[in-house]
């Protein structure tokens, strides 16, 4: 019978559907997954979204562009929920590009036990980022304060010669996150590398 | 007014309804259990609709909770914290349990109609999809009960605030979006299927109807996108409890990130609600023009072209997140670019209609409506593209008035031009003229009264979601308030006109509307239960 033999190719044409569209699910579901290092990757290339490196970088070894200068602002920000200060020298510098500065931050527990902290940096414009090397920063660890303690710590930055000529000022926001020791520890992402700094 | 010309007599197909119910070898279970265990297309689909519906007056009581706050400046009758719960529970209502689900329940009951196909390909499944619906949105409803409230943190569920900051409930909300997804899937599995493989010999895939096309796209978008969804909230849901970072600066992630993923799939998912309406309307408009629709062949390219742009779109949701210059040119051009294949559809139903001889029954006063107010959303939408210009726009009442605009005289009206156009085939009755054209003269009315003031409040400066508001936005608010109560209102028109239609009213016969030309039309009104078991002779109408 006609229409029988065309229910069966019919069967068979939906079960090759059905698994092919199973594939596609199963592809667009790991790709989303895969999105997260590739944005991570594409970021850290491109410098897109103001993230900075998370180790010390070597510093590059470049004439002072003494030709022109650039505002670099400090921001420093303590989040909610931790009793923490987070203070820096000055404001703001002028630096010249390949220029090496230090500026000097202060941390303070003003809580009655000991805690952990790490200060997450942010780069705006975010095309600045990738021009910012830091040498040396508290950034690439936690930080350990016991109740009351006081802690000094430096920044040594180098704006590269290549910064693009239109931007005349950077701004470097450091957030101050509480850590409890369990959730750094299962982060998926990158840690944040300890120790290796300058 | 004459509602309609009496249609010209039409051989039909199918079986008839009594040959038809004989099921052979198995009894059919009655009462409750008969809707619990029923794999019948029409069945399924008028579970959908009914189920749809049934949100859609959920998700409108929360609006209106909404609107009567926002009647005047200050807080009168609720709680800030509870009027999130209501921004949020909307919208998260609104697109998942109303609008997507009407759009599939009308798949259910038309597409294996229009294709001459006797039923969904996957009927076990249908039912499965279907029965996750009300689990998924009972959950997602009661966790307004939870301690520290529901879902407090926008449809848009960005992270933090739906991680680090969400309240306790929102693992619920997480598994009750899972399961909707899951039914979203399974559907769109179950329509490509069905699409693919059941159509009546002879019909090629440029002979199908466009309601057909554009949910065959409109399924390959969901395939496309909905593992995107799960994949966001399976990382919030790692993120709140098993310590993960993907949203959280603190530990090494990224906020942006976020709405990287969730505008992926958020921009195409706009499209799933709006490619369908587009499918429904170029039926009904031919219909009533009694004129082939215009450029069927560039209809079908446009609906894909609007999909494929779709994925290249999505930071226009975040113009104002810092994107470089360069990312900010290209989603402004790209989205400027949808809005050509757009006009192509409004140009093609505006020449359909041109010299044609037009009636206006009901479902074609709905898709004449949606056609004009759909432009004025996309219209809205071209000014947010501009990227410098959403800098002030963004999240402001204007961005509320444009998407309303696309969404409400738009998915909706086309759904309720469906409605109408398809119910003398689902109950074989017309529905009752004058309380047809109440529902549709007050709803154009509420809806314009209630969503035009916005983008002048939007304008001026008015932030969305915020449950208070400075003075001078007052008379806007008032307006909108007013017509939004208005709106609700007359919805419940629309149940009388279901309710009558259902219990009777004027007999529709096979083809119950004169121009009407697709295979649904050769079956009997009211369609039998089963119908097509043995395929149509299909003679394409068209000539390409
Ligand atoms: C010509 C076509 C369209 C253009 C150019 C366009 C453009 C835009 C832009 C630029 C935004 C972001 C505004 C902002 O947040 O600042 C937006 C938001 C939105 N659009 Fe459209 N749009 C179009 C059509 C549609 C359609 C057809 C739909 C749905 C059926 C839709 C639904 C939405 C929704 C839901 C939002 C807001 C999401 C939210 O933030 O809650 N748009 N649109
Ligand atoms: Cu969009």
């Amino acid at each position: 019978m006609a229409s029988h033999d065309e229910q069966t190719t019919g069967r068979e044409g939906v079960r090759r559907t059905v698994t092919r569209t199973l594939v596609v699910l199963a592809g667009m579901f790991a790709f989303a997954f895969a999105l997260v290092p590739l944005y991570d990757v594409f970021c850290e290339v491109t410098g897109l979204n103001g993230k900075t490196s998370n180790s010390a970088q070597m510093l590059v070894h470049e004439e002072v562009d003494t030709s022109r200068m650039v505002t670099v602002q400090f921001i420093t920000r303590a989040s909610a929920g931790l009793p923490w200060e987070l203070d820096v020298q000055t404001r703001q510098v002028r630096v010249h590009p390949g220029q090496s500065n230090e500026v000097s931050f202060t941390f303070r527990n003003r809580g009655d036990d000991a805690s952990e902290a790490r200060a997450v940096p942010s780069v705006s414009p975010s095309e600045a980022s990738v021009h910012l090397r830091k040498l040396s920063c508290f950034c690439f660890q936690e930080q350990r304060l016991e109740g009351g303690e006081r802690l000094e710590a430096p920044l040594v930055f180098q704006l590269t010669r290549d910064l693009p000529a239109d931007i005349k000022t950077v701004t470097l926001v450091y957030t101050l996150y509480p850590v409890q020791p369990a959730q750094a520890a299962v982060s998926p992402r990158r840690p944040i590398k300890e120790g290796d700094s300058a | 007014m004459a509602s309609h010309l009496p249609p010209k007599p039409t051989p039909q197909h199918s079986t008839a309804t009594a040959g038809g119910m004989a099921e052979a070898g198995h009894a059919r279970p009655g009462g409750l259990m008969r809707w619990l265990l029923t794999t019948n297309h029409k069945e399924i689909g008028s579970l959908y609709l009914i189920f749809s519906l049934t949100m859609f007056f959920i998700g409108g009581i929360f609006a209106l909770v909404v609107r009567a706050e926002l009647f005047q400046p200050g807080l009168q009758l609720v709680q800030p914290e509870f009027f999130n719960q209501m921004t949020t529970m909307h919208g998260l209502i609104m697109v998942f349990g109303a609008i997507m689900p009407a759009f599939v329940g009308l798949a259910n009951w038309m597409v294996p109609l229009q294709i001459g196909a006797p039923d969904m390909a996957l009927p076990r499944l249908n039912n499965f999809s279907f029965w996750l619906l009300p689990v998924a949105f009972t959950l997602l409803l009661s966790t307004l009960l939870m301690p520290g409230g529901g879902p407090n943190f926008g449809w848009t569920f960005y992270a933090p605030l739906s991680t680090t900051y969400a309240p306790p409930s929102t693992t619920f909300f997480i598994l009750s979006l899972h399961i909707a997804g899951i039914s979203s899937i399974l559907g769109a599995i179950n329509i490509i299927a069905t699409i693919l493989n059941l159509r009546a010999p002879g019909m090629r895939m440029m002979d199908m109807p466009l309601f057909v096309w554009t949910w065959l796209i409109t399924a390959f978008l969901l395939i496309a996108v909905m593992p995107v969804l799960a994949g966001v909230i399976t990382m919030m849901l790692m993120d709140i409890n098993f310590g993960t970072s993907f949203f959280n600066a603190a530990g090494g992630g990224d906020p942006v990130l976020f709405q990287h993923l969730f505008w992926f799939f958020g921009h195409p998912e706009v499209y799933i609600m709006i490619l369908p309406a587009f499918g429904i309307v170029s039926a009904i408009i031919p219909t009533f023009s009694r004129k082939r629709l215009f450029g069927y062949a560039s209809m079908v390219y446009a609906t894909a072209a609007i999909a494929i742009l779709s994925f290249l779109v999505w930071a226009h949701h975040m113009f104002v997140v810092g994107l470089p210059l360069v990312a900010e040119l290209f989603f402004m051009y790209t989205t400027m670019l949808i809005a050509v294949p757009t006009g192509v559809k409004v140009f093609n139903w505006v020449a359909t209609m041109f010299r044609g001889s037009i009636s206006f029954e009901p479902p074609m006063l709905f898709a004449l409506a949606f056609v004009v107010q759909f432009t004025v959303g996309g219209f809205s939408g071209l000014m947010l593209a501009i990227s410098p210009a959403d800098f002030q726009y963004h999240d402001t009442y204007f961005v509320v008035a444009h998407f309303h605009y696309v969404l409400v005289p738009g998915a909706l009206f086309a759904i309720l031009a469906g409605a109408y156009y398809w119910l003398p085939k689902w109950t074989g009755h017309y529905p009752h003229l004058r309380l047809s054209q109440w529902h549709f003269w007050l709803s154009v009315i509420g809806v314009n009264l209630t969503f035009f003031p916005m983008h002048f409040s939007g304008l001026a400066g008015m932030p969305r979601r915020i449950p208070d508001y400075a003075l001078q936005f007052a008379d806007f608010n008032v307006a909108s308030s007013l017509g939004a109560f208005l709106f609700g209102v007359s919805q419940l028109l629309f149940v009388l006109v279901i309710i009558k239609c259902v219990r009777g009213g004027e007999k529709a016969p096979a083809k119950a509307w004169e121009g009407a030309e697709d295979l649904e039309w050769s079956v009997p009104s009211p369609a039998p239960l089963h119908t097509f078991e043995t395929p149509p002779d299909f003679h394409p109408h068209r000539q390409h």
